[in-house]
């Protein structure tokens, strides 16, 4: 029972691990650009909804819902201002532009709310449980999990039923032909990054509830986000979160075998899948 | 005039395209754009679509200058073309390529998905399939489809029979009169000479990036096309 009890406990990590990679598998989908400083994003939204808590006392759902709308702002403005203008076939450029944002995020934030771990508050739902089947599981991962589903759903929603995710695809396939459309490939970027800036902030929020954040954490989260969008294969929202529940379970059977091993047990599933298929679990066909 | 286009230049680098183009299509004529490879026929289409941008008043559309704006732009201004290769969008079904095409600017007109499905009736039924899935010729359908779903005045079409069938091409070339009669001006870039002057209300021929000759296909014979064409007495 031990051992289902560690799988389930890891499936609901990936549930984190998927949000966290959420945001970079739809940029890196649409217009193939890898955010080095996507982690730094998370964290910046956790800090904007610890200061949205402490400062307006809301509950942090709440804060979330509000600093949705102002990350999506910046993820457009960040787009349309900066990333368009480093975009094109030498995939060098936007590397070093979202390496040296990531470098600037985190010195901005050490010099705004320093060194100091922070918590968001959740009171009694951060220790609350319930029993399925003989197996205790916490509500919170329930809930983290629940929402990467939910995430993964909608966004194939629109990618998949709406006039807005048909551009998304086009633009993707052919940015040239689409603009023959009348579609503005810059805008649907732009629209694009707006997006993953809505879900980095569902992540910062799980983030921020569920472990201690100080500035310096980005980079680990993108390293997760990234093996998960890897295993899941580039592009694919549900092999993310495949690649998010691989990395999850990895981790929590190697931490029942030893607690050391833990975080080295997630590297190693991402090595393992990548030497078996190199393109993912779930490639896109055109890639 | 519908289009006009007033010492129209391109380059690619160091190399240079076109050299100086005067071309004028009016409202609802039928221009046939004839040449050898490297003519310069596809450079000028993007350069009129925007794809390659030019000085302002190169390319004259309704009277406004718009040689400096990008496709998109153009495109809303109701200029739509169906690129050589056909160029679907792969990750789309038939019917979203066909969507695709009236989304930014559909409006009213004549042309919607019920129209061109009975212009093709072969994609009505291939209408869940991916687009790159179907044969060439029926992706070219596609092609004309997804451009005609803007509702444009003036239709560009760049090669539309290279690499088909003839059977295939004659299918095809028969949808040009119902097209012609919803109004728009159409222009054709063909190498197939035969079937560019039996469309055209008037051809033009180029080579290196120069016309070379221009008329109606009752004004101009076979020695005169093949000097123009290929530079040399027939």
């Amino acid at each position: 029972m031990i051992w289902v009890d560690t799988v389930v406990q890891g499936v609901l990590l990936g549930g984190l691990y998927a949000l966290f990679a959420a945001g970079l598998s739809l940029v890196f989908g649409i217009m193939r650009l890898v955010n080095l400083a996507h982690g730094d994003m998370i964290v910046a939204a956790a800090f904007l909804i610890l200061l949205l808590v402490q400062g307006l006392g809301l509950n942090p759902f709440l804060a979330a819902l509000l600093a949705a709308p102002a990350m999506f702002a910046f993820g457009w403005l960040l787009q349309r201002f900066i990333l368009n203008r480093v975009l094109g076939k030498d995939i060098l450029p936007p590397l070093l532009v979202t390496f040296g944002l990531s470098v600037a995020l985190q010195n901005g934030m050490l010099e705004a709310f320093s060194a100091d771990s922070r918590r968001i508050p959740i009171g009694p739902l951060e220790s609350a449980s319930v029993s399925l089947g003989g197996i205790t599981v916490g509500v919170m991962p329930l809930l983290t999990f629940g929402s990467a589903v939910a995430v993964i759903v909608v966004l194939n929603q629109i990618f998949y039923r709406t006039a807005l995710g048909r551009a998304f695809r086009a633009t993707s396939d052919d940015p040239v032909t689409a603009s023959l459309m009348g579609i503005n490939p810059r805008g649907i970027f732009a629209m694009a990054t707006g997006l993953a800036m809505v879900v980095v902030t569902i992540a910062a929020l799980y983030l921020g509830m569920r472990s201690n954040f100080d500035p310096s954490i980005g980079p680990a989260r993108l390293i997760y986000a990234f093996e998960a969008v890897i295993i899941g294969g580039l592009g694919s929202l549900w092999g993310t979160l495949a690649g998010g529940i691989i990395i999850g379970v990895a981790q929590t059977l190697g931490a029942a075998i030893n607690p050391e091993w833990q975080i080295l047990a997630g590297h190693i599933a991402f090595l393992v899948v990548l030497v078996i298929r190199p393109r993912g679990l779930f490639p896109r066909a055109l890639d | 005039m519908l289009l006009q286009t007033h010492g129209l230049t391109a380059s690619y680098g160091q190399f240079k395209a076109l050299f100086g183009i005067d071309l004028a299509v009016a409202k609802g004529e039928c221009l046939a754009i004839i040449g050898a490879n490297g003519a310069g026929k596809t450079t000028l289409l993007r350069s009129i679509t925007g794809v390659l941008r030019n000085a302002p008043g190169m390319v004259m559309h309704r009277g406004e200058a718009i040689g400096d704006l990008p496709a998109d732009r153009v495109m809303q201004r109701g200029i739509a073309m169906v690129p050589e290769g056909r160029k679907l969008f792969p990750s789309l079904s038939v019917e979203e390529n066909l969507l695709i095409g009236g989304q930014v600017r559909g409006g009213s007109g004549p042309w919607g998905l019920e129209a061109i499905y009975d212009l093709f009736p072969i994609l009505r039924e291939r209408r869940r399939s991916p687009g790159t899935a179907l044969s060439g010729g029926q992706q070219q359908m596609v092609a004309i489809g997804r451009a005609l779903m803007s509702n444009p005045d003036l239709l560009l079409c760049d090669e539309i029979s290279l690499g088909l069938a003839p059977v295939v091409i004659r299918d095809i070339y028969a949808a040009l009169p119902r097209i012609r009669a919803s109004g728009m001006a159409v222009v054709i870039v063909e190498q197939d000479i035969a079937r560019a002057l039996s469309v055209a209300d008037r051809v033009v021929c180029m080579m290196e990036g120069r016309i070379t000759l221009e008329g109606t296909p009752a004004q101009l014979n076979r020695a005169q096309i093949h000097a123009a064409y290929f530079g040399e007495a027939a």
